[in-house]
Protein backbone atom coordinates (compact mmCIF):
# COMPACT_ATOMS: atom_id res chain seq x y z
CA UNK A 1 0.00 0.00 0.00
CA UNK A 2 2.77 2.42 0.93
CA UNK A 3 4.17 3.25 -2.52
CA UNK A 4 0.81 4.59 -3.68
CA UNK A 5 0.77 7.08 -0.82
CA UNK A 6 3.89 8.72 -2.28
CA UNK A 7 2.32 9.36 -5.66
CA UNK A 8 -1.23 9.95 -4.42
CA UNK A 9 -0.97 13.74 -3.88
CA UNK A 10 -0.04 14.34 -7.50
CA UNK A 11 -2.64 11.98 -8.92
CA UNK A 12 -5.46 13.26 -6.72
CA UNK A 13 -4.76 16.90 -7.62
CA UNK A 14 -4.21 16.00 -11.24
CA UNK A 15 -7.46 14.00 -11.36
CA UNK A 16 -9.54 16.83 -9.90
CA UNK A 17 -7.95 19.85 -11.60
CA UNK A 18 -6.40 18.32 -14.72
CA UNK A 19 -8.02 15.15 -16.01
CA UNK A 20 -11.60 15.77 -14.90
CA UNK A 21 -11.75 19.27 -16.46
CA UNK A 22 -10.19 17.89 -19.64
CA UNK A 23 -12.86 15.19 -19.97
CA UNK A 24 -15.55 17.63 -18.91
CA UNK A 25 -14.48 20.01 -21.70
CA UNK A 26 -15.66 17.46 -24.26
CA UNK A 27 -19.00 17.17 -22.42
CA UNK A 28 -19.65 20.90 -22.00
CA UNK A 29 -18.73 21.45 -25.65
CA UNK A 30 -21.90 19.54 -26.60
CA UNK A 31 -24.10 22.05 -24.80
CA UNK A 32 -25.30 25.59 -25.15
CA UNK A 33 -24.12 26.22 -21.60
CA UNK A 34 -24.83 29.49 -19.85
CA UNK A 35 -23.12 29.61 -16.44
CA UNK A 36 -26.09 31.31 -14.78
CA UNK A 37 -28.83 30.02 -17.05
CA UNK A 38 -29.85 27.00 -19.08
CA UNK A 39 -27.82 24.05 -20.30
CA UNK A 40 -29.21 22.91 -23.62
CA UNK A 41 -27.87 19.82 -25.37
CA UNK A 42 -27.07 20.73 -28.97
CA UNK A 43 -24.80 17.87 -30.08
CA UNK A 44 -22.04 18.95 -32.42
CA UNK A 45 -23.56 22.35 -33.24
CA UNK A 46 -20.80 24.21 -31.41
CA UNK A 47 -18.20 22.55 -33.62
CA UNK A 48 -20.15 23.26 -36.79
CA UNK A 49 -20.43 26.90 -35.75
CA UNK A 50 -16.77 27.01 -34.85
CA UNK A 51 -15.64 25.76 -38.25
CA UNK A 52 -17.84 28.37 -39.92
CA UNK A 53 -16.74 31.16 -37.58
CA UNK A 54 -14.45 33.68 -39.26
CA UNK A 55 -13.29 34.85 -35.79
CA UNK A 56 -11.97 31.36 -35.07
CA UNK A 57 -9.96 31.22 -38.28
CA UNK A 58 -8.73 34.74 -37.66
CA UNK A 59 -7.51 33.70 -34.20
CA UNK A 60 -5.89 30.56 -35.65
CA UNK A 61 -4.15 32.65 -38.32
CA UNK A 62 -2.91 35.17 -35.73
CA UNK A 63 -1.62 32.38 -33.49
CA UNK A 64 0.25 30.75 -36.37
CA UNK A 65 1.70 34.04 -37.54
CA UNK A 66 2.89 35.03 -34.04
CA UNK A 67 4.33 31.54 -33.54
CA UNK A 68 6.34 31.71 -36.79
CA UNK A 69 7.56 35.24 -36.08
CA UNK A 70 8.71 34.28 -32.59
CA UNK A 71 10.01 30.73 -32.99
CA UNK A 72 12.27 31.12 -36.03
CA UNK A 73 14.39 34.05 -34.75
CA UNK A 74 14.37 32.63 -31.23
CA UNK A 75 15.80 29.25 -32.22
CA UNK A 76 18.33 30.65 -34.71
CA UNK A 77 19.52 33.22 -32.18
CA UNK A 78 19.77 30.58 -29.47
CA UNK A 79 21.83 28.34 -31.78
CA UNK A 80 24.29 31.13 -32.46
CA UNK A 81 24.55 32.23 -28.84
CA UNK A 82 24.94 28.67 -27.52
CA UNK A 83 27.75 28.15 -30.02
CA UNK A 84 29.44 31.36 -28.82
CA UNK A 85 28.99 30.50 -25.14
CA UNK A 86 30.41 27.02 -25.63
CA UNK A 87 33.99 28.22 -25.64
CA UNK A 88 36.72 27.04 -23.30
CA UNK A 89 38.34 30.38 -22.70
CA UNK A 90 35.29 32.61 -22.60
CA UNK A 91 35.43 35.11 -19.75
CA UNK A 92 32.43 36.22 -17.71
CA UNK A 93 30.63 33.08 -18.93
CA UNK A 94 28.38 32.88 -15.86
CA UNK A 95 27.50 36.57 -16.12
CA UNK A 96 26.40 36.13 -19.74
CA UNK A 97 24.36 33.05 -18.88
CA UNK A 98 22.67 34.71 -15.92
CA UNK A 99 21.76 37.86 -17.83
CA UNK A 100 20.10 35.73 -20.50
CA UNK A 101 17.81 34.25 -17.88
CA UNK A 102 16.59 37.63 -16.63
CA UNK A 103 13.74 37.86 -19.20
CA UNK A 104 12.54 34.43 -18.10
CA UNK A 105 12.05 35.57 -14.49
CA UNK A 106 10.29 38.77 -15.60
CA UNK A 107 6.53 38.27 -15.70
CA UNK A 108 4.68 38.32 -19.01
CA UNK A 109 2.46 41.11 -17.63
CA UNK A 110 5.43 43.36 -16.78
CA UNK A 111 7.05 42.49 -20.12
CA UNK A 112 3.90 43.43 -22.03
CA UNK A 113 3.63 46.76 -20.24
CA UNK A 114 7.25 47.81 -20.82
CA UNK A 115 7.32 46.62 -24.45
CA UNK A 116 4.08 48.33 -25.37
CA UNK A 117 5.58 51.54 -23.99
CA UNK A 118 8.82 51.07 -25.95
CA UNK A 119 6.83 50.32 -29.12
CA UNK A 120 4.27 53.09 -28.58
CA UNK A 121 3.32 55.04 -31.68
CA UNK A 122 3.66 58.52 -30.22
CA UNK A 123 6.13 58.35 -27.34
CA UNK A 124 7.89 55.01 -27.83
CA UNK A 125 11.64 54.69 -27.87
CA UNK A 126 11.65 52.59 -31.03
CA UNK A 127 9.51 54.94 -33.10
CA UNK A 128 11.67 57.83 -31.94
CA UNK A 129 14.78 56.00 -33.23
CA UNK A 130 13.00 55.06 -36.45
CA UNK A 131 11.96 58.69 -36.78
CA UNK A 132 15.61 59.77 -36.63
CA UNK A 133 16.20 57.45 -39.59
CA UNK A 134 13.24 59.02 -41.37
CA UNK A 135 10.92 56.00 -40.97
CA UNK A 136 7.52 55.72 -39.38
CA UNK A 137 5.88 56.21 -37.03
CA UNK A 138 4.66 52.60 -37.03
CA UNK A 139 1.54 51.80 -35.05
CA UNK A 140 2.58 48.50 -33.50
CA UNK A 141 -0.55 48.05 -31.45
CA UNK A 142 -3.37 48.92 -33.84
CA UNK A 143 -2.05 47.28 -37.02
CA UNK A 144 -2.18 43.56 -37.82
CA UNK A 145 1.47 43.03 -38.64
CA UNK A 146 2.65 45.52 -36.08
CA UNK A 147 0.84 43.79 -33.23
CA UNK A 148 2.06 40.37 -34.37
CA UNK A 149 5.64 41.62 -34.52
CA UNK A 150 5.32 43.25 -31.09
CA UNK A 151 3.97 40.07 -29.47
CA UNK A 152 6.60 37.95 -31.25
CA UNK A 153 9.34 40.28 -29.99
CA UNK A 154 8.08 39.82 -26.42
CA UNK A 155 7.90 36.04 -26.74
CA UNK A 156 11.35 35.89 -28.32
CA UNK A 157 12.83 38.17 -25.67
CA UNK A 158 11.40 36.00 -22.92
CA UNK A 159 12.54 32.62 -24.23
CA UNK A 160 15.71 32.94 -26.31
CA UNK A 161 18.01 32.91 -23.29
CA UNK A 162 16.33 29.86 -21.77
CA UNK A 163 16.57 28.05 -25.12
CA UNK A 164 20.23 29.08 -25.40
CA UNK A 165 20.96 27.39 -22.06
CA UNK A 166 19.23 24.17 -23.20
CA UNK A 167 21.29 24.15 -26.42
CA UNK A 168 24.47 24.96 -24.54
CA UNK A 169 23.92 22.02 -22.18
CA UNK A 170 23.56 19.72 -25.18
CA UNK A 171 26.69 21.13 -26.82
CA UNK A 172 28.71 20.59 -23.67
CA UNK A 173 27.80 16.91 -23.70
CA UNK A 174 29.68 16.47 -26.99
CA UNK A 175 33.14 15.04 -26.19
CA UNK A 176 35.89 17.54 -26.91
CA UNK A 177 37.94 14.87 -28.71
CA UNK A 178 35.51 14.90 -31.64
CA UNK A 179 36.17 18.60 -32.24
CA UNK A 180 39.91 18.09 -31.89
CA UNK A 181 39.88 15.25 -34.40
CA UNK A 182 37.89 17.42 -36.79
CA UNK A 183 40.34 20.30 -36.31
CA UNK A 184 43.25 17.97 -37.09
CA UNK A 185 41.45 16.95 -40.27
CA UNK A 186 41.29 20.63 -41.21
CA UNK A 187 37.65 21.39 -40.42
CA UNK A 188 37.19 25.06 -39.54
CA UNK A 189 34.83 26.67 -37.10
CA UNK A 190 31.84 26.67 -39.44
CA UNK A 191 32.27 23.07 -40.58
CA UNK A 192 32.68 21.93 -36.97
CA UNK A 193 29.43 23.69 -36.18
CA UNK A 194 27.52 22.17 -39.11
CA UNK A 195 28.89 18.64 -38.91
CA UNK A 196 29.36 18.13 -35.17
CA UNK A 197 27.35 20.65 -33.14
CA UNK A 198 24.20 20.70 -35.25
CA UNK A 199 23.63 16.90 -35.46
CA UNK A 200 24.12 16.52 -31.70
CA UNK A 201 21.57 19.27 -31.10
CA UNK A 202 18.80 17.71 -33.19
CA UNK A 203 16.84 16.09 -30.32
CA UNK A 204 16.86 19.26 -28.24
CA UNK A 205 15.92 21.36 -31.28
CA UNK A 206 12.87 19.14 -31.88
CA UNK A 207 12.03 19.44 -28.19
CA UNK A 208 12.23 23.24 -28.20
CA UNK A 209 10.18 23.52 -31.40
CA UNK A 210 7.43 21.45 -29.79
CA UNK A 211 7.48 23.30 -26.46
CA UNK A 212 7.48 26.66 -28.23
CA UNK A 213 4.50 25.54 -30.30
CA UNK A 214 2.55 24.47 -27.23
CA UNK A 215 3.50 27.77 -25.57
CA UNK A 216 2.42 29.57 -28.74
CA UNK A 217 -1.06 28.02 -28.52
CA UNK A 218 -1.38 29.42 -24.98
CA UNK A 219 -0.42 33.03 -25.70
CA UNK A 220 -2.94 35.25 -23.96
CA UNK A 221 -1.42 37.79 -21.58
CA UNK A 222 0.64 39.67 -24.19
CA UNK A 223 -2.29 40.49 -26.52
CA UNK A 224 -4.59 41.27 -23.57
CA UNK A 225 -2.18 43.81 -22.08
CA UNK A 226 -0.96 45.49 -25.25
CA UNK A 227 -4.56 46.16 -26.24
CA UNK A 228 -5.22 47.54 -22.73
CA UNK A 229 -7.79 44.94 -21.78
CA UNK A 230 -10.21 44.97 -24.70
CA UNK A 231 -12.00 41.64 -25.10
CA UNK A 232 -11.20 41.38 -28.78
CA UNK A 233 -7.65 42.69 -28.92
CA UNK A 234 -8.42 45.72 -31.02
CA UNK A 235 -11.27 46.72 -33.32
CA UNK A 236 -10.52 44.14 -36.03
CA UNK A 237 -9.31 41.40 -33.65
CA UNK A 238 -5.87 41.96 -35.14
CA UNK A 239 -3.98 40.25 -32.31
CA UNK A 240 -6.61 37.92 -30.86
CA UNK A 241 -5.03 34.49 -30.34
CA UNK A 242 -6.86 31.17 -29.91
CA UNK A 243 -6.60 31.18 -26.12
CA UNK A 244 -7.74 34.80 -26.10
CA UNK A 245 -10.75 33.85 -28.26
CA UNK A 246 -11.54 31.05 -25.79
CA UNK A 247 -11.34 33.53 -22.92
CA UNK A 248 -13.54 36.08 -24.71
CA UNK A 249 -16.27 33.55 -25.52
CA UNK A 250 -16.26 31.78 -22.14
CA UNK A 251 -15.65 34.58 -19.65
CA UNK A 252 -16.53 37.69 -21.67
CA UNK A 253 -19.66 36.38 -23.45
CA UNK A 254 -20.48 33.61 -20.92
CA UNK A 255 -20.72 30.96 -23.62
CA UNK A 256 -19.19 28.07 -21.69
CA UNK A 257 -20.20 25.50 -24.34
CA UNK A 258 -18.67 27.42 -27.22
CA UNK A 259 -15.57 28.20 -25.17
CA UNK A 260 -15.17 24.49 -24.43
CA UNK A 261 -15.45 23.70 -28.12
CA UNK A 262 -12.49 26.03 -28.70
CA UNK A 263 -10.70 24.11 -25.93
CA UNK A 264 -11.37 20.85 -27.75
CA UNK A 265 -9.97 22.37 -30.95
CA UNK A 266 -6.82 23.34 -29.03
CA UNK A 267 -6.61 19.81 -27.63
CA UNK A 268 -6.74 18.32 -31.14
CA UNK A 269 -3.93 20.65 -32.23
CA UNK A 270 -1.76 19.63 -29.24
CA UNK A 271 -2.32 15.92 -29.93
CA UNK A 272 -1.40 16.34 -33.60
CA UNK A 273 1.74 18.29 -32.63
CA UNK A 274 2.72 15.68 -30.03
CA UNK A 275 2.25 13.00 -32.69
CA UNK A 276 4.52 14.86 -35.10
CA UNK A 277 7.06 15.25 -32.28
CA UNK A 278 6.98 11.53 -31.54
CA UNK A 279 7.38 10.71 -35.22
CA UNK A 280 10.30 13.11 -35.64
CA UNK A 281 12.13 12.09 -32.48
CA UNK A 282 11.93 8.37 -33.24
CA UNK A 283 13.11 9.06 -36.78
CA UNK A 284 15.99 11.22 -35.64
CA UNK A 285 17.42 9.18 -32.80
CA UNK A 286 19.33 6.59 -34.91
CA UNK A 287 21.18 9.36 -36.75
CA UNK A 288 22.76 10.74 -33.60
CA UNK A 289 26.57 10.49 -33.58
CA UNK B 1 23.44 19.43 -10.96
CA UNK B 2 26.83 18.27 -9.88
CA UNK B 3 28.89 16.93 -12.70
CA UNK B 4 28.72 18.28 -16.19
CA UNK B 5 27.99 21.98 -16.24
CA UNK B 6 31.36 23.43 -15.44
CA UNK B 7 33.83 20.83 -16.65
CA UNK B 8 36.07 22.55 -19.12
CA UNK B 9 37.32 19.27 -20.56
CA UNK B 10 34.10 18.79 -22.46
CA UNK B 11 34.01 22.12 -24.17
CA UNK B 12 35.04 23.05 -27.65
CA UNK B 13 38.80 22.97 -28.09
CA UNK B 14 40.67 26.02 -27.01
CA UNK B 15 41.08 28.34 -29.95
CA UNK B 16 41.18 32.00 -29.00
CA UNK B 17 37.99 33.90 -28.34
CA UNK B 18 37.46 36.51 -31.07
CA UNK B 19 36.38 40.06 -30.27
CA UNK B 20 33.11 39.66 -32.13
CA UNK B 21 32.17 36.78 -29.86
CA UNK B 22 32.23 39.21 -26.96
CA UNK B 23 30.52 41.89 -29.02
CA UNK B 24 27.60 39.59 -29.85
CA UNK B 25 27.32 38.27 -26.29
CA UNK B 26 27.36 41.78 -24.84
CA UNK B 27 24.68 42.78 -27.34
CA UNK B 28 22.55 39.79 -26.24
CA UNK B 29 23.04 40.61 -22.55
CA UNK B 30 22.16 44.26 -23.25
CA UNK B 31 18.98 43.16 -25.05
CA UNK B 32 17.98 41.08 -22.03
CA UNK B 33 18.64 43.79 -19.47
CA UNK B 34 17.62 46.97 -21.26
CA UNK B 35 13.80 46.58 -20.97
CA UNK B 36 14.16 46.27 -17.19
CA UNK B 37 16.34 49.38 -17.08
CA UNK B 38 13.78 51.17 -19.24
CA UNK B 39 11.00 50.06 -16.88
CA UNK B 40 12.92 51.74 -14.07
CA UNK B 41 13.53 54.91 -16.12
CA UNK B 42 9.83 55.40 -16.90
CA UNK B 43 8.91 54.41 -13.35
CA UNK B 44 10.94 57.33 -12.07
CA UNK B 45 9.76 60.09 -14.40
CA UNK B 46 6.48 61.97 -14.39
CA UNK B 47 4.06 61.94 -17.29
CA UNK B 48 5.41 65.14 -18.77
CA UNK B 49 8.89 63.64 -19.04
CA UNK B 50 7.64 60.27 -20.22
CA UNK B 51 5.89 61.88 -23.18
CA UNK B 52 8.77 64.15 -24.17
CA UNK B 53 10.79 63.58 -27.32
CA UNK B 54 13.64 62.75 -27.39
CA UNK B 55 12.91 60.35 -24.51
CA UNK B 56 14.73 60.62 -21.19
CA UNK B 57 17.46 58.01 -21.04
CA UNK B 58 18.34 58.47 -17.37
CA UNK B 59 16.15 57.77 -14.33
CA UNK B 60 14.36 60.76 -12.83
CA UNK B 61 13.60 61.59 -9.22
CA UNK B 62 9.97 60.53 -9.02
CA UNK B 63 10.39 56.92 -8.00
CA UNK B 64 8.92 57.30 -4.52
CA UNK B 65 6.08 59.56 -5.64
CA UNK B 66 4.99 56.98 -8.27
CA UNK B 67 5.53 54.05 -5.92
CA UNK B 68 3.30 55.82 -3.40
CA UNK B 69 0.68 56.28 -6.11
CA UNK B 70 0.87 52.55 -6.89
CA UNK B 71 0.25 51.69 -3.24
CA UNK B 72 -2.71 54.05 -2.99
CA UNK B 73 -4.37 53.05 -6.30
CA UNK B 74 -4.46 49.29 -5.63
CA UNK B 75 -3.81 47.28 -2.42
CA UNK B 76 -0.31 46.56 -3.65
CA UNK B 77 1.22 45.46 -0.33
CA UNK B 78 -1.59 42.94 0.05
CA UNK B 79 -1.06 41.68 -3.49
CA UNK B 80 2.65 41.17 -2.81
CA UNK B 81 1.78 39.21 0.32
CA UNK B 82 -0.75 37.16 -1.69
CA UNK B 83 1.83 36.43 -4.36
CA UNK B 84 4.42 35.45 -1.74
CA UNK B 85 1.94 33.03 -0.12
CA UNK B 86 0.82 31.49 -3.41
CA UNK B 87 4.27 31.20 -5.00
CA UNK B 88 5.92 30.17 -1.72
CA UNK B 89 3.49 27.35 -0.97
CA UNK B 90 3.53 26.16 -4.58
CA UNK B 91 7.34 26.21 -4.76
CA UNK B 92 7.87 24.38 -1.48
CA UNK B 93 4.94 22.03 -2.10
CA UNK B 94 6.14 21.07 -5.56
CA UNK B 95 9.65 20.39 -4.27
CA UNK B 96 8.36 17.96 -1.61
CA UNK B 97 5.52 16.33 -3.58
CA UNK B 98 7.65 15.81 -6.69
CA UNK B 99 10.52 14.39 -4.63
CA UNK B 100 8.08 11.96 -2.96
CA UNK B 101 6.54 10.80 -6.23
CA UNK B 102 9.90 10.81 -8.02
CA UNK B 103 11.30 8.60 -5.26
CA UNK B 104 8.41 6.14 -5.59
CA UNK B 105 8.81 5.96 -9.37
CA UNK B 106 12.59 5.59 -9.16
CA UNK B 107 13.07 3.22 -6.24
CA UNK B 108 9.84 1.54 -5.16
CA UNK B 109 8.10 -1.38 -6.85
CA UNK B 110 4.34 -1.44 -7.18
CA UNK B 111 1.71 -2.61 -9.63
CA UNK B 112 0.94 -0.22 -12.45
CA UNK B 113 4.11 1.80 -11.93
CA UNK B 114 5.08 1.99 -15.59
CA UNK B 115 1.56 2.83 -16.72
CA UNK B 116 1.24 5.58 -14.11
CA UNK B 117 4.63 7.00 -15.09
CA UNK B 118 3.47 7.06 -18.70
CA UNK B 119 0.40 9.02 -17.57
CA UNK B 120 2.70 11.53 -15.86
CA UNK B 121 4.80 11.93 -19.01
CA UNK B 122 1.72 12.32 -21.22
CA UNK B 123 0.25 15.02 -19.00
CA UNK B 124 3.40 17.07 -19.55
CA UNK B 125 2.39 17.59 -23.19
CA UNK B 126 -1.20 18.76 -22.71
CA UNK B 127 -1.55 22.31 -21.39
CA UNK B 128 -4.36 22.16 -18.82
CA UNK B 129 -5.25 25.73 -19.73
CA UNK B 130 -7.39 24.53 -22.63
CA UNK B 131 -9.76 23.03 -20.04
CA UNK B 132 -10.06 26.34 -18.22
CA UNK B 133 -13.88 26.46 -18.47
CA UNK B 134 -14.51 23.23 -16.50
CA UNK B 135 -11.65 24.14 -14.16
CA UNK B 136 -13.48 27.31 -13.33
CA UNK B 137 -16.73 25.36 -12.87
CA UNK B 138 -15.06 22.92 -10.46
CA UNK B 139 -13.53 25.76 -8.47
CA UNK B 140 -16.96 27.44 -8.23
CA UNK B 141 -18.60 24.22 -7.03
CA UNK B 142 -15.94 24.04 -4.32
CA UNK B 143 -16.75 27.67 -3.45
CA UNK B 144 -13.12 28.52 -4.06
CA UNK B 145 -13.54 31.43 -6.46
CA UNK B 146 -11.81 34.56 -5.21
CA UNK B 147 -9.60 32.58 -2.81
CA UNK B 148 -5.90 31.84 -2.81
CA UNK B 149 -6.35 28.07 -2.51
CA UNK B 150 -7.92 28.14 -5.97
CA UNK B 151 -4.44 29.12 -7.19
CA UNK B 152 -2.37 27.04 -4.77
CA UNK B 153 -3.96 23.58 -4.88
CA UNK B 154 -4.07 23.09 -8.68
CA UNK B 155 -0.55 24.58 -8.88
CA UNK B 156 0.91 21.85 -6.67
CA UNK B 157 0.67 19.15 -9.35
CA UNK B 158 3.71 19.30 -11.59
CA UNK B 159 4.24 16.34 -13.92
CA UNK B 160 7.53 17.70 -15.24
CA UNK B 161 8.81 17.99 -11.68
CA UNK B 162 8.06 14.34 -10.93
CA UNK B 163 9.87 13.25 -14.06
CA UNK B 164 12.84 15.47 -13.20
CA UNK B 165 13.09 14.27 -9.58
CA UNK B 166 12.80 10.67 -10.73
CA UNK B 167 15.81 11.16 -13.02
CA UNK B 168 17.83 12.73 -10.22
CA UNK B 169 16.95 10.08 -7.65
CA UNK B 170 17.68 7.24 -10.09
CA UNK B 171 21.15 8.55 -10.84
CA UNK B 172 22.12 10.01 -7.46
CA UNK B 173 21.16 7.12 -5.16
CA UNK B 174 22.29 3.53 -5.49
CA UNK B 175 20.02 0.63 -4.56
CA UNK B 176 22.76 -0.70 -2.27
CA UNK B 177 22.47 2.28 0.09
CA UNK B 178 18.72 1.78 0.34
CA UNK B 179 19.09 -1.95 0.94
CA UNK B 180 21.66 -1.32 3.67
CA UNK B 181 19.27 1.13 5.35
CA UNK B 182 16.45 -1.40 5.12
CA UNK B 183 18.60 -4.10 6.75
CA UNK B 184 19.28 -1.65 9.56
CA UNK B 185 15.53 -1.49 10.07
CA UNK B 186 14.68 1.88 8.51
CA UNK B 187 11.17 2.27 7.14
CA UNK B 188 10.56 3.60 3.63
CA UNK B 189 9.38 6.89 5.09
CA UNK B 190 12.57 7.23 7.17
CA UNK B 191 14.69 6.28 4.14
CA UNK B 192 13.06 9.05 2.14
CA UNK B 193 13.58 11.80 4.72
CA UNK B 194 16.97 10.73 6.12
CA UNK B 195 18.76 9.50 2.98
CA UNK B 196 16.98 10.36 -0.26
CA UNK B 197 15.77 13.90 0.33
CA UNK B 198 19.05 15.25 1.76
CA UNK B 199 20.92 13.85 -1.27
CA UNK B 200 18.61 15.39 -3.87
CA UNK B 201 17.93 18.61 -1.98
CA UNK B 202 19.82 20.79 -4.53
CA UNK B 203 17.65 19.46 -7.37
CA UNK B 204 14.48 19.85 -5.31
CA UNK B 205 15.56 23.41 -4.46
CA UNK B 206 15.92 24.36 -8.12
CA UNK B 207 12.58 22.73 -8.90
CA UNK B 208 10.96 24.74 -6.10
CA UNK B 209 12.56 27.93 -7.44
CA UNK B 210 11.20 27.33 -10.93
CA UNK B 211 7.80 26.60 -9.41
CA UNK B 212 7.99 29.81 -7.38
CA UNK B 213 8.90 31.92 -10.43
CA UNK B 214 6.17 30.36 -12.58
CA UNK B 215 3.53 30.85 -9.89
CA UNK B 216 4.65 34.43 -9.20
CA UNK B 217 4.32 35.27 -12.89
CA UNK B 218 1.14 33.32 -13.66
CA UNK B 219 -1.60 35.44 -15.19
CA UNK B 220 -4.58 33.80 -16.94
CA UNK B 221 -5.78 31.54 -14.11
CA UNK B 222 -5.59 34.19 -11.34
CA UNK B 223 -7.18 36.66 -13.78
CA UNK B 224 -10.16 34.32 -14.21
CA UNK B 225 -10.51 33.20 -10.59
CA UNK B 226 -9.81 36.33 -8.53
CA UNK B 227 -12.47 39.04 -8.27
CA UNK B 228 -11.81 41.37 -5.35
CA UNK B 229 -8.74 43.64 -5.18
CA UNK B 230 -7.70 42.30 -1.73
CA UNK B 231 -7.22 38.88 -3.32
CA UNK B 232 -5.15 40.06 -6.31
CA UNK B 233 -1.71 38.67 -6.97
CA UNK B 234 0.86 41.24 -8.14
CA UNK B 235 0.34 40.39 -11.82
CA UNK B 236 -3.38 41.12 -11.58
CA UNK B 237 -2.60 44.27 -9.60
CA UNK B 238 -0.40 45.47 -12.49
CA UNK B 239 -3.30 44.86 -14.86
CA UNK B 240 -5.57 46.90 -12.56
CA UNK B 241 -3.01 49.74 -12.59
CA UNK B 242 -3.06 49.71 -16.38
CA UNK B 243 -6.87 49.95 -16.31
CA UNK B 244 -7.01 52.70 -13.71
CA UNK B 245 -8.17 56.11 -14.79
CA UNK B 246 -5.01 57.71 -13.52
CA UNK B 247 -3.28 59.06 -16.62
CA UNK B 248 0.21 58.80 -15.21
CA UNK B 249 2.12 56.71 -17.75
CA UNK B 250 4.69 55.81 -15.18
CA UNK B 251 2.14 54.18 -12.90
CA UNK B 252 1.84 50.79 -14.62
CA UNK B 253 5.60 50.80 -15.19
CA UNK B 254 6.22 51.55 -11.55
CA UNK B 255 3.93 48.68 -10.57
CA UNK B 256 5.67 46.37 -13.03
CA UNK B 257 9.04 47.34 -11.63
CA UNK B 258 7.91 46.78 -8.04
CA UNK B 259 6.42 43.40 -9.02
CA UNK B 260 9.67 42.33 -10.71
CA UNK B 261 12.04 43.62 -8.03
CA UNK B 262 11.53 40.73 -5.53
CA UNK B 263 12.37 38.20 -8.24
CA UNK B 264 15.46 40.18 -9.31
CA UNK B 265 16.71 40.19 -5.72
CA UNK B 266 16.03 36.47 -5.43
CA UNK B 267 17.77 35.89 -8.76
CA UNK B 268 20.88 37.76 -7.62
CA UNK B 269 21.28 35.15 -4.88
CA UNK B 270 20.19 31.96 -6.61
CA UNK B 271 20.54 32.77 -10.32
CA UNK B 272 23.69 30.71 -10.55
CA UNK B 273 21.89 27.64 -9.25
CA UNK B 274 18.93 28.27 -11.57
CA UNK B 275 21.26 28.40 -14.59
CA UNK B 276 22.93 25.16 -13.49
CA UNK B 277 19.57 23.54 -12.78
CA UNK B 278 18.06 24.43 -16.15
CA UNK B 279 21.15 23.22 -17.97
CA UNK B 280 21.23 20.05 -15.94
CA UNK B 281 17.59 19.28 -16.67
CA UNK B 282 18.22 19.70 -20.37
CA UNK B 283 18.71 16.99 -22.93
CA UNK B 284 22.23 15.68 -23.00
CA UNK B 285 23.47 14.58 -26.44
Amino acid sequence: MAPYAYIAPFFVIFAVFGLLPLLFTFYVALYDWNPIGDHLFIGLDNFARLLADARFWNAARNTLSIWLLSTVPQLLGALLLAHLLNHVRLRFALLFRMSMLVPYITSVAATAIVFSQMFDRDYGLLNWLLGLAGIGPIDFIQSVWGSHVLIAVMVTWRWFGYTTLLYLASLQAVPRGIYEAAAVDGAGNWRQFVHISLPSLRPVIVFTVVTSTIYGLQIFTEPLLISKGTQTCGPVRQCQTLTFFLYEQAFGQFRFGYGSAIGVALFVMVVVLAGINYFLSTRIRPERP
Amino acid sequence: MTTTTTTTTRRRSGDRVRWWTYALLILAAFTCLFPLYWMFVVATTDTATATRLPPEILPGGNFFRLAGLVFSTVPFVQSIINSLIVAGVIGAGQAVLCALAGFAFAKLRFRGRDVLLLVVVLTMTVPTQLAIVPQYMIVSWLNWTDTLQALIVPGLANAFGIFWMRQHISSAISDEILQAARIDGASTWQIFWRIVFPLVRPAAFVLGLLGFVTAWNDFLWPFVVLKSPEMYTVQIAIKALQNSFNIDLGLAMSGSFLATLPLLVLFAFVGRRMVAGIMDGAFKG
